[in-house]
């Protein structure tokens, strides 16, 4: 009762706001999930919307479906170099003395383009059929292992510990020290106001201690004989055995971090989608086979990552609006999932849609994430052991949102097991 | 109509018939071809349309431009050859009635 009257009240404050004051790069609006109200109403009335003070600076927000996947399919116009600020709303720090850590990621063609490919092989849909059954047999001890009927924390106890088995599986991490990928992936992008790091000079040292193993691991691997691990492939393949340590490890933490709290809140996400939305999990437990298409409707619903920023290279007009060389773009991933122009009923989540791969979860364009099929196999096995196991995953309390711009993040979902 | 036929990875065969000035991206969806994901609604833009067109028509088809979004997009695609393109960007034309597109065993 109290939280729908906080709603009505939000909604209409929210309405009421004059268009040229509307920042939707504040993270208490995403951690109060209230940024959609936001989104709604400049797809609506402002879709390429100028902001011009803010804590990040002046920026643009792309806001509807097709003027995203425009300026994401335009990597000539719209760039994602680091040097220019990246790939996210706040400009990469550049810490002095920090690590010069090379992410393809935040870069254009043609460096872009040679260090992805040689990637690109360790998670191809063909080396990650063989590491299924792996993940399939832990998924289904750490499902194994959790209290029926009593209140757990579903975040904690099972999206970062399945997403952290994950990636200790493909990496063939040492098992009892996995929780250090976690760690390392939370600091990498983490900026001390989170929380998550005292300082950036602390998150350097961390760094430089996640370096270090990671060499180890390297040198361990590439005197032994070819293995299905990520960094034994890296380590024997022609196209990545030579690369300088430094780029190495930058694009392996580009794989960590791409694969670590993306999964993690979608894990999370599903959940709490599923109990928002009875008919669908009814749905579900009548047709299992519903998992295939209510995967990617997970990845949509939950739009892990809000946003991806570019530098525009030059003038360049869209919307009818006039966007200036320098300036910043932020296509907003989660307005364009719910822009119901494009996308039927995108207001809704349902597990059978027709078409549920036509989102923007992971970009499109020479950017396009690199892990989705690893993504969306990862989510599939696990929704599958979870039916075997659970009749229902019951969320018992309010979830808490994580204090993000870019990381559309659940920090706790209390729930309660039913046994199937 | 148009005739084409896609091969899919262990072979099997399947003819579809597509109206003229459609792409090969939308005469494998409507027909429930599998192999052919097509995320991004058919602009050049994800890589998930991959075929390898057969030999035989390649010069009927065309060969993929060296430079473009397609070859952006394809470089870092699974089990691409000199006959990869991405059906979306194939438009059904009488021409090439009779077509053959072989199906990658992966979308990527």
């Amino acid at each position: 009762m109290n939280t729908q009257v906080m709603e009505m009240d939000t909604a209409e404050k929210i309405a009421s706001i004059p268009l040229d004051e509307i920042d939707v790069a504040r993270p208490s609006l995403f951690q109060s999930d209230t940024v959609g109200l936001f989104f709604d109403r400049l797809r609506a009335e402002d879709p390429v919307h100028y902001c011009r003070e803010s804590y990040v600076g002046p920026y643009w927000s792309i806001t509807k479906f097709d003027d995203i996947m425009a300026v994401d399919t335009n990597h000539k116009v719209f760039s994602s170099e680091a040097k220019l600020g990246g790939i996210a709303i706040q400009d990469m720090h550049s810490v002095e003395g920090g690590l010069e850590l090379e992410m393809f990621i935040a870069m254009d063609q043609p460096k872009h383009d040679q260090q992805r490919k040689a990637v690109t092989p360790s998670v191809a849909p063909s080396n990650l059929q063989l590491l299924e059954p792996v993940i399939r047999e832990r998924a289904g001890e750490i499902l194994d292992q959790l209290p029926i009927g009593e209140e757990i924390d579903w975040v904690d106890k099972v999206s970062v510990e399945l997403t952290t088995m994950t990636l200790a599986t493909l990496f063939d991490f040492p098992w009892e020290e996995r929780r250090k990928l976690t760690r390392w992936s939370d600091i990498t992008t983490a900026a001390p106001e989170t929380g998550i790091v005292e300082s950036y000079e602390a998150r350097r040292e961390e760094l430089i201690e996640c370096a270090m193993y990671f060499k180890g691991l390297w040198e361990q691997r590439i005197n032994e004989e070819p293995k299905n691990d990520l960094i034994s492939m890296m380590a024997h393949s022609p196209a990545t055995r030579d690369m300088p340590f430094l780029e190495f490890l930058g694009n392996l933490l580009l794989l960590i971090v791409g694969g670590n709290d993306t999964t993690r809140n979608s894990i999370s996400g599903g959940v709490l989608a599923l109990n928002q939305n009875p008919d669908e999990y009814r749905k579900l437990n009548e047709n299992p086979e519903l998992i295939g298409s209510m995967v990617p409707e997970i990845i949509r619903w939950q739009t892990p990552l809000t946003h991806m920023r570019r530098t525009a290279l030059e003038d360049y007009e869209i919307g009818g609006k006039q966007i200036k060389k320098g300036d910043k773009v932020v296509m907003w991933y989660l307005s364009g999932n719910r822009d119901g122009s494009v996308i039927d009923r995108a207001d809704q989540f349902i597990i059978d849609r027709k078409n549920p791969r036509h989102h923007l979860s992971f970009g499109y364009g020479i950017h396009r994430c690199m892990g989705n099929r690893l993504a969306e196999l990862q989510l599939r096995i696990i929704w599958e052991e979870i039916h075997k196991r659970f009749s229902k995953v019951e969320v018992t309390g309010e979830p808490e949102r994580l204090f993000s711009n870019l990381v559309r993040g659940i920090t706790k979902l209390p729930v309660r097991l039913h046994a199937r | 109509m148009v005739k084409v036929t896609f091969v899919a990875s262990d072979g099997e065969r399947r003819a579809v018939e597509v109206e003229e000035g459609e792409t090969a991206r939308e005469a494998a969806l409507f027909n429930d071809v599998p192999g052919i994901d097509g995320d991004c609604g058919g602009v050049c833009a994800c890589a998930t349309c991959h075929v390898h067109v057969d030999p035989e028509w390649i010069d009927k088809v065309g060969r993929l431009m060296k430079d473009g979004m397609e070859a952006d997009l394809l470089q870092f695609a699974e089990g691409t050859t000199e006959y990869s393109r991405l059906a979306c960007q194939i438009p059904i034309k009488p021409m090439l009635d009779g077509l053959v597109l072989h199906v990658p065993e992966e979308q990527y």
